[in-house]
């Protein structure tokens, strides 16, 4: 299977001096669910902006489907959908007249932009919104209004900047089966997120860029193995008197009956479960602190996600 | 030399254009199209019965025929200046301009698309002003096609001029810069309100250099017949005005002067 996207010494220094990106690699396979994260200010808008035309760029080559995006910007463009991680939206226009006037862009005739804007719409549940304008929905319609909107050429490649931020959970889900499927189906999603979660349950690879450079790019199973340590946090059936010191771990006393202990990442559960019996700790519950991309992550750019959230 | 060649898809993305823009102001008509027909009502009831009567004739014309054509150019100017001005940077500001920007349409069917709406409704409130006019003074009509020619040249080149002005904005201060402090006076110094050969001499040649100067003459012609400039050189410096400012225009589309970082 051919590459979706392919990105060759990508540079970019905009206007005021600011290096965005410093000679970026990547490649990501036709039908792809790929996690591209990075801190804030890491450079993956610019990226983004970049493949989708809306920033230009100071030296390297971006292929999508094979066809250099200056070379051939239309290609590009009719292949990607994109759903930017601000609001765009033409507040003053009703939803449904929005996704016809950007089917026209498209080349899609009214009849067929309506028929597409139903389908979507259906599919997003907001279809019983349609005639409202952007002004009247929630931030999580607005969010669904966008990817319809994304989707209504039937691109290739559908580019996701923070598409479930400030969308509740029960939401959040819904919108990962929705992109599951139409990955299914053969769409190539490339995924930006804060919620490392969200990328590790959906992405099968993904690159971590930082301060413009890509400093991690493989496949979701690999990066378990990249870890040096983890961290997990142990509830005792009885009050712990004291840290522990051992080989196995180090521990740090939370409260009476919680220790956080960290380990290298090729120690398993048992040996911990077996090294806190033999310190007479027995143990209520065990679980992760945080899920293991988030650790990795954390290793990688020496930075909290968290903050950066 | 750029061929402005379009397939279908390019058509159907030219008419969705024009009618967003098209809505955008007939949606809004109280906004758009109402004010200057108020306006023109407020001249001819000011300019045809309580001042005009005292000034008496010019060329042959009472003075509220005189001043007619330049009264229905106005409008013109200034709607197709500041719809396209309006929408675009409404739009930039919005950022809902991305839309069309991630889509392949060609530049040119974007400044197009644009500028015909701005063309658009200044044909519809060009119309409606004259309509208020006709009801109150009867009005000659000398050559409709050249009428009807001067106000496409005439609502193209401001609606051009417009776009141009979206694009440099940084702020809504911005688009209203130009319409204050340049087309206002351009406008009204303009010979709408007088005859420019009743001027000092000085100020004549200083109105050979104000290019609104030259539409209201040429609009003037149009309905009154009434030739004080050359009709070519008029159309030839609306034309060239027209081909200057939509190349920067373009220029500006393809550098992503304005809408890329």
């Amino acid at each position: 299977m051919g590459n979706a996207l392919k990105i060759i010494s990508l540079n970019k220094i905009y206007r005021n001096g600011y290096e965005a990106l410093k000679n970026i690699n990547l490649e990501i396979a036709a039908g792809d669910f790929f996690a591209f994260l990075g801190p804030n200010g890491a450079g993956k808008s610019t990226v983004i902006g970049i493949i989708s035309s809306l920033v230009t760029i100071t030296s390297g080559k971006v292929f999508v489907l094979g066809e250099d995006i200056i070379e051939n910007p239309d290609h590009a463009k009719k292949n990607i959908g994109i759903v930017p991680q601000e609001y765009n939206l033409n507040q003053f226009i009703p939803i449904e007249e929005t996704m016809i006037n950007v089917g026209g862009y498209f080349g899609i005739e009214r009849v067929q932009a309506q028929e597409r804007t139903h389908k979507l719409f259906n599919q997003l549940g907001i279809w019983e919104k349609r005639h409202l304008t952007p002004r009247e929905l929630s931030g999580g319609m607005k969010r669904r209004l966008m990817i319809a909107r994304a989707l209504i050429h039937n691109p290739k490649i559908l580019i996701l900047d923070e598409p479930t931020a400030g969308v509740d959970t029960e939401l959040r889900l819904t919108m990962w089966d929705f992109f599951q499927k139409i990955n299914n189906e053969g769409v190539t999603i490339i995924l930006t997120t804060h919620y490392l979660e969200e990328a590790e349950r959906l992405c099968k690879n993904l690159a971590i860029i930082h301060k413009g450079e890509i400093i991690q790019n493989s496949s979701m199973s690999d990066i378990y193995n990249l870890r040096k340590n983890k961290t997990y946090i142990i509830k005792s059936k009885s009050k712990i008197i004291d840290e522990i010191n051992s080989e196995v771990f180090t521990s740090k006393l939370n409260d009476d009956f919680t220790l956080e202990i960290t380990c290298d990442n090729t120690i398993n559960v048992t040996d911990i479960i077996n090294e806190l019996k033999s310190h007479k700790i027995a143990v209520l519950n065990i679980i992760s602190k945080r899920n293991q991309l988030e650790e990795l992550f954390m290793e990688l750019t020496n930075e909290s996600v968290f903050n950066e959230s | 030399m750029r061929v402005f060649s379009m397939n279908p898809s390019q058509v159907v993305a030219l008419k969705t254009i024009v009618r967003k823009e098209f809505l955008r102001f007939a949606r809004i008509w109280i906004q758009t199209i109402l004010p200057s027909v108020i306006t023109m009502f407020l001249y001819i009831t000011i300019f045809g019965n309580f001042i005009g009567d005292k000034i008496g004739n010019i060329k042959n014309f009472t003075y509220i025929e005189y001043i007619i054509p330049g009264l229905i150019i106005i409008p013109i100017i200034t709607n197709s200046y500041m719809n396209v001005v309006g929408s675009f940077y409404s739009g930039r500001f919005q950022k809902s301009t991305e839309e069309l920007l991630v889509s392949p349409v060609p530049n040119y069917i974007i400044l197009i698309g644009y500028v015909s709406g701005g063309v658009l409704r200044a044909f519809i409130v060009g119309f409606s002003v004259y309509l208020v006019t006709i009801f109150f003074i009867d009005i000659p009509i000398n050559n409709l096609p050249f009428i009807i020619l001067m106000t496409f040249l005439t609502a193209f080149l401001f609606s051009t001029a417009g776009f141009i002005n979206a694009a440099y904005a940084k702020s809504f201060d911005d688009i209203n810069i130009v319409p204050t402090f340049v087309l206002n006076p351009l406008t009204y110094l303009g010979g709408t309100f007088y005859a420019i050969d009743s001027l000092p001499n000085i100020w004549q040649d200083v109105s050979l250099f104000n290019p609104i100067a030259y539409i209201v003459s040429a609009f003037r012609y149009g309905f009154l017949g009434l030739e004080e400039n050359s009709i070519l050189l008029s159309l030839g410096i609306i034309i060239v005005f027209i081909f200057i400012l939509f190349r920067i225009g373009l220029v500006m589309l393809d550098k992503g002067i304005g809408i890329k970082n």
